[in-house]
């Protein structure tokens, strides 16, 4: 785990109206970490994975990602998620564009790569998920596991820094869950900064350097995942673990 | 009945000429009024969609002044209300050239602009809020979302009832009749005026434009086939 923190929350407070979604987190992940965030539903665990990369603003504290403020008035937003990849629960491919243009469509029209370049790299990403012969295919003539594959690698196509991962499998069929776990897993090992909200606590176990325990929208604990299952210190946690590990 | 027909009235004197001039000139002052409905139909749909209110206002008093107050008051307010505001030598200029046609094209585009924005928009809403930040989460600024995802989606889903829209632009050109814009529903009523055949003129004017509506409509059937969103419920022939 490196030192040189790639996402740093302080003081962070959010509400949503009256309702108090995120509060007092503080929170570093390193370059090259992965840190898999779950706890029980509303527990606000999605809201603060969304505030990294500006989807959400929060009304207190600040978050810096990669050195940079995120928070503070007048941040380029557009310029700070080209390092930022993002993967989301409903996958969201753009359903009028082929596999391939929507890997393409960021690299031209962001990093100005030229046709060309983006297809050649493009297609290479897709090779990387599995989905050479997909390249064609409109979303819709896609699985639920293609589709999300082809969203991990339109993410990569700006080759970012750090991964957000929102529940990305959790709107899968069971027998699709693996080839996404597995092409995450593999990005882990090369050493992508990641941050994952999930229920797969395979993936967790296996894949993650730290997890962190969310409830309430307060951080209630963070270990590494050996520590977090076998002996949760939290009650919340023992609360929780039992609920999703029984089934 | 000793209503006597004489369907040559269409085609002998000046009968014919007028038919074809009201003819294009109903293409054109739609045509232009078209492109201008829909310019303003996106930018005011869109605009009623963002976050920054200030804009989303704009927008919606846009809609809201123009859809609401008849198009035929609006073909007398730029024809008969706007001219006298400008200064005299602008004044003489338009009326040296056509501005009869310009003020129709205008009201006739201000209005149904206000009536496509909200077709517009409601594509726009039927769009899941995910894909816009999916967009946006890449690195696209608003601008690009709006121009390269959303707008092309939205517009792709807005086929049929922007077709009716744009039909009733095209009948609607007839109202500018009423400020002397000589389109065909003038003419028809010219070739009345002048050969006293009503049935004949009018049944002319008649057959024109459902020719000519029933035109647009099967090209922008071809368009919602050609641009058809593959997975969604197929609207024309079969499952793409």
């Amino acid at each position: 785990m490196a030192a040189a923190p790639a996402i740093v929350f302080r003081d962070v407070n959010k509400w949503f109206g009256k309702l108090h979604v995120l509060r007092d987190i503080n929170l570093a992940i390193g370059a090259g970490e992965v840190v898999v965030v779950c706890g029980p539903s509303g527990s606000g665990k999605s809201t603060l994975i969304r505030c990294v990369n500006g989807l959400e603003r929060v009304q207190g504290g600040d978050i810096a990602v990669l050195g940079a403020s995120v928070t503070a008035r007048g941040v380029n937003l557009p310029a700070l998620r080209t390092r930022v990849g993002m993967v989301f629960q409903s996958f969201n491919l753009f359903p009028h564009m082929t596999a391939l243009q929507n890997i393409m469509l960021a690299p031209k029209k962001v990093r100005r790569l030229s046709h060309a370049e983006a297809e050649k790299a493009a297609r290479a990403l897709l090779a990387r998920v599995g989905l050479v012969e997909k390249a064609d295919n409109y979303p819709a003539n896609l699985s639920g596991g293609q589709q999300q594959r082809v969203a991990i690698a339109r993410a990569l196509a700006m080759q970012p820094k750090i991964m957000l991962f929102d529940e990305p499998t959790s709107a899968l069929d069971p027998e699709m869950i693996n080839e996404v776990l597995d092409v995450m897993t593999t990005l882990a090992r090369e050493g992508m900064t990641m941050m994952c909200v999930t229920h797969e606590m395979g993936f967790a176990r296996r894949v993650a350097h730290r997890v962190v325990f969310m409830d309430e929208g307060q951080v209630i604990e963070e270990a590494t995942p050996q520590a977090f299952f076998a002996a949760p210190k939290s009650e919340r946690g023992k609360q929780f673990l039992s609920k999703i590990l029984t089934h | 009945m000793s209503y006597t027909f004489k369907w040559s009235v269409l085609w002998t004197g000046e009968s014919g000429r007028w038919l074809l001039q009201g003819l294009l000139t109903t293409l054109e002052l739609s045509a232009l009024a078209w492109l201008l409905a829909v310019a303003l139909g996106i930018v005011a749909g869109a605009l009623r969609t963002v976050r920054f209110a200030p804009l989303r206002w704009a927008a919606t008093s846009y809609v809201e002044f123009f859809r609401n107050v008849p198009l035929l008051v609006w073909m007398f307010f730029w024809y008969f209300g706007v001219p006298p505001l400008l200064p005299r030598a602008v004044q003489d200029w338009l009326f040296n050239h056509g501005a009869e046609f310009w003020a129709g094209m205008l009201a006739l585009g201000v209005y149904h602009g206000a009536r496509i924005s909200e077709v517009i928009r409601s594509g726009i809403q039927s769009i899941p809020r995910t894909q816009f930040e999916a967009s946006v989460a890449m690195g696209l600024t608003t601008f690009q979302a709006y121009r390269l995802i959303i707008l092309p989606v939205a517009l792709r889903l807005i086929v049929p009832p922007a077709t009716n829209e744009s039909l009733n632009l095209l009948k609607n050109s007839s109202v500018a009749l009423t400020i002397s814009v000589a389109e065909l529903t003038f003419q028809t009523r010219q070739i009345e005026t002048y050969t006293a055949k009503a049935i004949e003129a009018l049944t002319a004017g008649t057959v024109i434009y459902l020719v000519l509506c029933l035109s647009i409509a099967m090209i922008m059937a071809r368009v919602e086939r050609r641009y058809a969103i593959p997975g969604l419920i197929a609207r024309v022939g079969p499952a793409a």
